[in-house]
């Protein structure tokens, strides 16, 4: 009996000090897909997390923070179920979430029910998420897929020659976001996309769809990313492949260029655009490149931070600059720090980035081309750089809500 | 063969006619009105030789289990847990030594000593009790998935094609003629056409093994009455090992091919278990024929579902099954 008492009175002294500390302390919550077709994409924007705590420091004035890893598998349901244990279990204040794009709508929708949390966009890059009946309190610093695809369609159309390409995509809205953006400046240009092919997120056998590719037209878009991204090439060279390829933004992606086997030899010349580029010379894209090798060991990262570490990266350090700005303070239903969010400016490692109305990022694009550094390393090498690039891609926004939504067939190749 | 016509006329002709228009669609060079209407022919025949193949695959997974299921009356759920730890561990020998063909041999050996103790330890307790063996492989699957995932997490695995594997070669198959009138040969990757090979080897030899030899004779006299066998003084047990570990050894070769020309992560072992039970079931519980026309037509049905009407092509496998299921229930090729 005595033992049993003191005991109790020992756990209730553990938890009340538990409550004590608590106060002091920050909970962020941060998901990543660490399960599924994106396994290596969540990995190594953990990483991208892990290396802005390396350089910012985990303290805001006297308060810690304390950050929750939670996995997802890029499906939107896994998100929620993400985000609503991370709230309801572990009491978090703020969210770091989440990677992919159907996630991030799903995210996004759910937010609008907890109006008294901040909700930062980790990297998912769908253009419903932030365009349409966005959520006060979902703030992203990264851009979305159309305005990673600036300057990709121009650069084809007047640089390489091309004129006609067809489109091959994983069926969901990150790609549709992509394909949009690409279409848009492509055919504005007078090009022609004659084919748009959908698979699956997580297809294993691409034969059939490789079998259906076109052979009339100059080059082929690939949208895929992560483990898809690794099989298509594989069946590719496996059926001999051969046309011109053009990427999307995580196709063309350390993620991919550094995968096992010689499959990703075919994308050596490829055309892709993203919101950075591997060679770039930008001493703060540099001095990222180098936080990131040194705080991993060479066999537990890529040889270049991929475009996941750097929307991480450029998440949590808005996170942590934001809370910085209010000194920690997070009364009021956190309104000083949404304002002060809303505000802020970062010095991202992938360009200046600032938020328009619908709290979502105006920032720097990348054309690029991968090259083969010598040593049977693929990196992407930088030919374009456009900065100051928004949501409605410079169209008018009256002309921009006239084109629709990204779907499987919007928009229509034509000129807007 | 003959009695079938006698019986059924009708079907009989009914089916020579799908055939002759199959091997009309695979050998003849197409006219333009019919590649206007469905595609051209390279498609066509990529996708019939991507289901042929694919459903070679399903046969390595699908033959150990309706043995197994045949034999023992056991429906091991576990199936697919087998297949992805086959996988798995010819991706770790094929990473550490470079040699494809030992990591086939290896996953063989190790799936089934697995099987074997699976047998042993567990089946063996609880023999003739259908319900609670399967809630146990139920629950064994779930249980290993998560020893899988523990130990490998949850990124893909690639298994490397060897080097005189990679590559197209051209088939004697004319997919159109050039403007010029130079026909233009069918592409095809090699990789896929010896691992289909393979399981032609596999199946024959399975058949032959059962049909011609003394212990095939003994595991068909069990599947047909397991007490007389043991009555007759075969020692049923040990026929019982056998077959598991053969049945289970198949589903961790067919890991390994998996592994080659799709990828491993957590998650294939439901895919699979699921193949393997629509597979079965098209083709009859417990015929090994019956599992190598079930995974023909699973295979088929799949890949030309994606090619030509993609946005249900999940539902095509499962219709499938259905209509067995409604006009024959025991399966295309079971005996009563």
């Amino acid at each position: 009996m005595l033992k049993g008492s003191v005991g109790l009175i020992a756990l209730s002294s553990l938890l009340l000090s538990g409550a004590a500390m608590a106060q002091e302390k920050i909970k962020v919550g941060v998901t990543a897909t660490l399960e599924g077709t994106y396994t290596v994409l969540g990995e190594d924007g953990i990483r991208g997390h892990q290396t802005a705590l390396n350089v910012l420091g985990k303290k805001v004035g006297d308060k810690e923070l304390e950050f929750i890893i939670a996995s997802t598998d890029a499906t939107p349901d896994s998100a929620v179920r993400a985000v609503r244990k991370l709230i309801e279990q572990d009491k978090v204040q703020i969210l770091l979430s989440p990677l992919s794009g159907d996630e991030g709508i799903a995210v996004k929708n759910f937010a609008k029910t907890h109006p008294e949390l901040t909700f930062i966009n980790a990297a998912s890059g769908a253009q419903e998420t932030t365009y349409v009946d966005p959520a006060p309190n979902f703030f992203r610093y990264n851009m979305d897929g159309a305005q990673w695809q600036v300057g990709l369609g121009k650069y084809a159309y007047e640089t390489k020659g091309y004129r006609k390409i067809a489109t091959v995509g994983e069926d969901y809205s990150f790609i549709y976001t992509q394909v949009f953006g690409l279409v848009l400046e492509f055919c504005g240009m007078g090009g022609q996309v004659t084919n748009r092919q959908w698979v699956p997120l997580g297809t294993k056998d691409f034969a059939s769809v490789i079998a259906a590719l076109p052979d009339d037209v100059d080059a082929i878009y690939l949208g895929l990313g992560g483990a898809d991204a690794v099989n298509f090439l594989n069946q590719y060279q496996q059926a001999g492949g051969k046309a011109h390829l053009m990427g999307g933004s995580i196709m063309i992606d350390q993620t991919i260029l550094s995968s096992k086997g010689n499959a990703k030899n075919a994308l050596i010349g490829t055309l892709a655009a993203s919101g950075q580029a591997d060679t770039w010379e930008d001493p703060g894209w540099q001095k990222f490149v180098k936080d990131y090798q040194d705080a991993f060991p060479p066999n537990k990262r890529f040889p270049s931070p991929s475009l996941l570490a750097t929307n991480y990266y450029g998440s949590t350090m808005a996170l942590i600059l934001g809370l910085r700005a209010v000194n920690g303070d997070l009364s009021d239903n956190q309104s000083k720090f949404k304002t002060a969010l809303a505000k802020l400016e970062i010095d991202a490692p992938n360009g200046k980035i600032k938020l328009d109305s619908n709290r979502q990022a105006i920032g720097t694009n990348f054309v690029t081309e991968v090259v083969d550094d010598g040593k049977g390393a693929l990196f992407s090498k930088v030919v374009k750089v456009i900065p100051n690039v928004n949501q409605t891609l410079g169209y008018d926004p009256a002309v921009f809500a006239k084109i629709g939504l990204p779907s499987r067939t919007v928009p229509e190749c034509k000129k807007y | 063969m003959t009695r079938f016509v006698e019986r059924h006329p009708a079907w009989a002709l009914i089916v020579i006619i799908a055939i002759a228009l199959a091997l009309w669609l695979i050998f003849a060079v197409w006219p333009p009105g019919l590649e206007e209407a469905i595609g051209r022919k390279r498609v066509f025949l990529n996708a019939v030789f991507n289901g042929i193949t694919l459903g070679g695959l399903y046969f390595l997974v699908a033959s150990g289990f309706t043995l197994i299921f045949g034999l023992m009356r056991n429906v091991n759920l576990a199936h697919g847990s087998l297949y992805l730890f086959g996988g798995y561990v010819g991706y770790a020998i094929s990473a550490s030594t470079g040699s494809w063909i030992l990591s086939f041999i290896i996953a063989f050996i190790l799936t089934a000593l697995v099987g074997i103790l699976l047998q042993v330890i567990v089946f063996r307790r609880m023999e003739g009790q259908d319900l609670r063996q399967t809630m146990v492989t139920i629950g064994l699957s779930i249980v290993f998935a998560d020893l899988m995932l523990w130990a490998c997490g949850g990124d893909f695995y690639q298994i490397q094609t060897p080097s005189w594997l990679i590559g197209p070669v051209e088939l004697p198959l004319i997919t159109a003629l050039k403007s010029s009138g130079e026909p233009v040969y069918l592409r095809y990757p090699l990789v896929r056409l010896v691992i289909f090979a393979a399981s032609v080897v596999i199946g024959i030899a399975m058949w032959l093994a059962l049909n011609r030899t003394r212990i095939g004779m003994i595991i068909r006299a069990g599947v047909d009455d397991r007490d007389i066998l043991a009555a007759t003084g075969v020692r049923i047990q040990i026929v019982f090992v056998l077959v598991f570990a053969l049945g289970a050894g198949l589903a961790g070769i067919a890991g390994v091919v998996g592994g080659t020309f799709q990828s491993l992560s957590p998650g294939e072992d439901i895919r699979f278990l699921l193949a393997s039970l629509v597979v079965v079931i098209v083709g009859g519980m417990g015929s090994i024929p019956g599992a190598a026309l079930g995974a023909l037509i699973i295979g088929l049905a799949e890949q030309l579902g994606s090619v030509y009407i993609p946005t249900y092509a999940i539902v095509v496998t499962f219709l499938i099954m259905v209509l067995v299921l409604a006009l024959r229930p025991q399966g295309l090729l079971a005996r009563r």
